[in-house]
């Protein structure tokens, strides 16, 4: 359960400063599927590495079930994204030099798990996603759609309650799109997540439970 | 984790592997060579020594020469050889003399031997030696005898230096002369003295070596390079000043290549005597107890005999010359400095290609930060990749750098060593008029540079691998972890 309140993010750009979000107030509960839409420009990102641990709020407060992320320091904030969110990106973000198991295995790195769990759970990961062939590729020799889904085996392998994604779709052509969104859907509904994506696709958007727009870094619900 | 990271990291990345490690792997190379080769011209520097002042010895003392006073004629002044009109030998008009001198070196200043027994009293002196050092100067000429056109009587004294009639004999017939000047360096040294001075170091090659009953008597030990070039060998006679010596042992020095300190070695009393320099000497060696007692003992020296030069090893060191000096010198300042440059161009290289690599991968330690890799595991993983980086130039350079020792030893560089003991010129007047010679020749030998390879070479050329790959690694270590998560989610421009 996400409870944030009155949430302000302002960016100083030498003399400028910029308000990505003002003063946003909102509550996810667990388990439920959320779209933010919005413009470019608008803050949606900037709300995601609030959700995701990533970043501080300049006010207000972020609290995740019983975590005040908003007050937390560099280190906790590090063992919160390793236990407890998943993150899908964009542009997939895999190590380029490392296997499709092996960039797996990166986010069981700094949970302590012994390397044959890790890599046993890393392998069921891969094939959850329907990549169990493709272990020991690395990332330049799969197709994006194929990327993806390596990055999303790695959001999930760490079996977080949070799946964050920023434009999980933006790179893909419409095809692979649904593909990837009906994986990420059935992943939500089978694990019981709190799946948080943020699209400028209208036909993503329509799958989730909830849509939210953000322009100027104010938050409206869409109904 | 981290090794399987690390070695995809460094195989993926090969090019900026290898560019690191070839910078790392030449400064290291160069390093090992230049360190070797200065160890190398140190250990020749020190043959060249222990071959000319001994092998126990830590310090020597000598007088420091004063200005000759004007118009002496004193011990230090020019030679000059006096004939009277009696003097020589004539046979078919032409008159033949010879006159030997046994001196002090001009450059020499002899002192009271009471000296020895000072330096002896100095704590921490554990042995001492004085030497007289001289040089014989044999003086042969052929000259027109004077009274073969005279009226038959045998000139006297008085007619001879008036002149008389023009000459007609001497060695070409028409009365010309002919000269000849032979000198050699005479070392008069205590025979009982065996631990330190220049016989300390020696190694006999024929015959037997000063012996404490040759005190008072007429022997000689030759230096075998100067006895080959005189044709003598043991139990043949070598004239001395004059008077006839028999030579009883031959040595050279203890490495091949260097020369002894003299040519001829007689006991010191017979070297006073004849030189008419009773209880003189010219130079004492001393050996201290320990090499942390040098600078405690030349001070002792300096304070108890205020006129005495008092070099230790380090000062005499430096009067090596020759081609071994100028290696040296190179080794010293140029190997030195280009070292450094080259090791700091490495160290630099191998600090900017991993700045950059870190800045080309701002998204990838943005999302490892992202998905909970704490700043210490990635500060971890980038010093990792600088320090093996770092290790496969310094194994590299360190190969490199043996076989360039390698290279040297079989090439064999030689090297000429003049010791500055005794260059001297002398002037010297004849009845033929002056004419200048080299009195003594400086002692000069040929050292076939050796490089050796020690462990701590190579354990120097680990360490600095180590601290390069470390310097890199922490430099970028420290850029990586400033690196903010939220870089992961920057799209791609
Ligand atoms: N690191 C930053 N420094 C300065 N300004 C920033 C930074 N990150 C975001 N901003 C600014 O904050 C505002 C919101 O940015 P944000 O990335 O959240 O937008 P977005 O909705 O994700 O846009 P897009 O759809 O283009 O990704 C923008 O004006 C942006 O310029
Ligand atoms: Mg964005």
């Amino acid at each position: 359960m996400y409870q944030l309140t009155n949430v302000t993010k302002k960016y100083d750009q030498g003399k400028r400063s910029v308000t990505a979000l003002n003063k946003v107030t909102l509550s996810i509960p667990d388990g439920q599927m959320v779209a933010i839409q919005g413009p470019t420009g608008g803050g949606k990102s900037t709300l995601l590495q609030m959700l995701g641990a990533l970043d501080r709020p300049t006010e207000g407060t972020v609290e995740l079930g019983t975590s005040n992320l908003s007050k937390l320091g560099d280190g906790p904030l590090g063992k919160i994204r390793a236990q407890e969110i998943g993150f899908v990106f964009q542009g997939f973000n895999l190590i380029p030099t490392l296997t499709a198991q092996e960039n797996v295995e990166t986010a069981l790195a700094p949970l302590g798990i012994p390397a044959a769990e890790r890599t046993a759970r890393a392998t069921a990961a891969l094939a959850s996603v329907g990549l169990g062939e493709r272990g020991s590729h690395l990332p330049a020799e799969l197709s994006g759609g194929q990327q993806q889904r390596v990055a999303i085996a790695r959001a999930l392998v760490k079996e977080p309650a949070v799946l964050l994604a920023d434009e999980p779709t933006g790179n893909l052509d419409e095809q692979t799109r649904d593909e990837i969104m009906e994986l990420l859907e059935g992943l939500w509904r089978d694990r019981g997540l709190t799946l948080i994506v943020v699209t400028h696709d209208s036909a993503v958007a329509k799958r989730a439970q909830r849509r939210l727009l953000i322009k100027q870094g104010v938050v409206k619900e869409i109904s | 984790m981290f090794v399987t990271y690390l070695r995809r990291e460094l195989a993926g990345r090969r090019k900026q592997t290898a560019i690191v490690a070839i910078g790392m792997a030449l400064a290291i190379a160069l390093v090992i060579i230049v360190n070797a080769v200065s160890s190398g011209v140190q250990l020749a520097q020190s043959t060249v020594l222990a071959s000319v002042y001994g092998v126990g010895t830590d310090i020597t003392v000598s007088e420091t020469p004063a200005a000759p006073t004007e118009g002496e004629a004193g011990a230090n002044g020019p030679q000059n050889f006096d004939f009277g009109a009696e003097d020589g030998a004539t046979t078919d008009g032409t008159t033949t003399v010879s006159q030997a001198r046994l001196s002090v070196d001009r450059a020499t200043t002899s002192f009271d031997s009471a000296a020895l027994d000072t330096v002896s009293g100095i704590d921490n002196v554990t042995a001492a030696a004085a030497t007289l050092s001289l040089s014989n100067t044999t003086f042969d000429g052929a000259l027109p005898e004077r009274s073969t056109t005279d009226t038959g009587t045998m000139p006297t004294g008085d007619d001879a230096a008036a002149g008389g009639t023009p000459p007609s004999g001497g060695p070409d017939g028409a009365g010309g002369s002919s000269f000849s000047v032979d000198s050699f360096t005479v070392l008069g040294l205590d025979p009982a003295d065996e631990a330190v001075g220049p016989l300390s170091a020696v190694t006999l090659t024929d015959g037997r070596s000063l012996e404490r009953s040759d005190a008072g008597t007429n022997v000689a030990v030759l230096d075998a390079s100067y006895a080959t070039t005189a044709e003598l060998v043991v139990g043949d006679t070598v004239a001395i000043a004059g008077t006839d010596f028999t030579v009883v042992g031959l040595v050279t020095a203890s490495s091949a290549d260097a020369a002894t300190a003299s040519n001829v070695y007689i006991p010191l009393d017979v070297a006073q005597t004849l030189s008419g320099l009773d209880a003189q000497v010219t130079d004492i060696y001393v050996q201290a107890a320990s090499s942390t007692d040098i600078d405690q003992i030349q001070t002792d020296i300096e304070a108890a005999l205020p006129d005495s030069t008092v070099k230790t090893q380090a000062d005499l060191a430096s009067s090596v010359s020759g081609s071994l000096s100028s290696a040296s010198d190179l080794v010293k300042n140029l190997g030195l400095w280009l070292s450094l440059i080259v090791l700091a161009a490495a160290f630099l290289i191998a600090i900017l290609f991993t700045i950059s690599g870190v800045t080309r991968r701002t998204r990838e330690f943005g999302t490892l930060k992202a998905i909970g890799w704490s700043n210490g595991k990635i500060v971890r993983q980038v010093a990792g990749e600088s320090l093996v980086q770092g290790l496969i130039g310094g194994v590299v350079g360190i190969a490199v750098g043996l076989i360039g020792i390698l290279v040297i030893n079989l090439v064999a560089p030689t090297l000429t060593a003049g010791s500055a003991t005794t260059e001297a010129a002398g002037a010297m007047g004849g009845p033929g008029g002056g004419f200048g010679q080299a009195a003594v020749e400086a002692t000069t030998s040929d050292i076939v540079l050796q490089v050796p390879v020690t462990l701590s070479v190579i354990l120097i050329a680990v360490g600095l691998a180590v601290v390069g790959g470390l310097l890199a690694g922490a430099i970028g270590g420290w850029r990586a972890s400033r690196l903010r998560p939220a870089e992961a989610l920057r799209s791609i421009a």
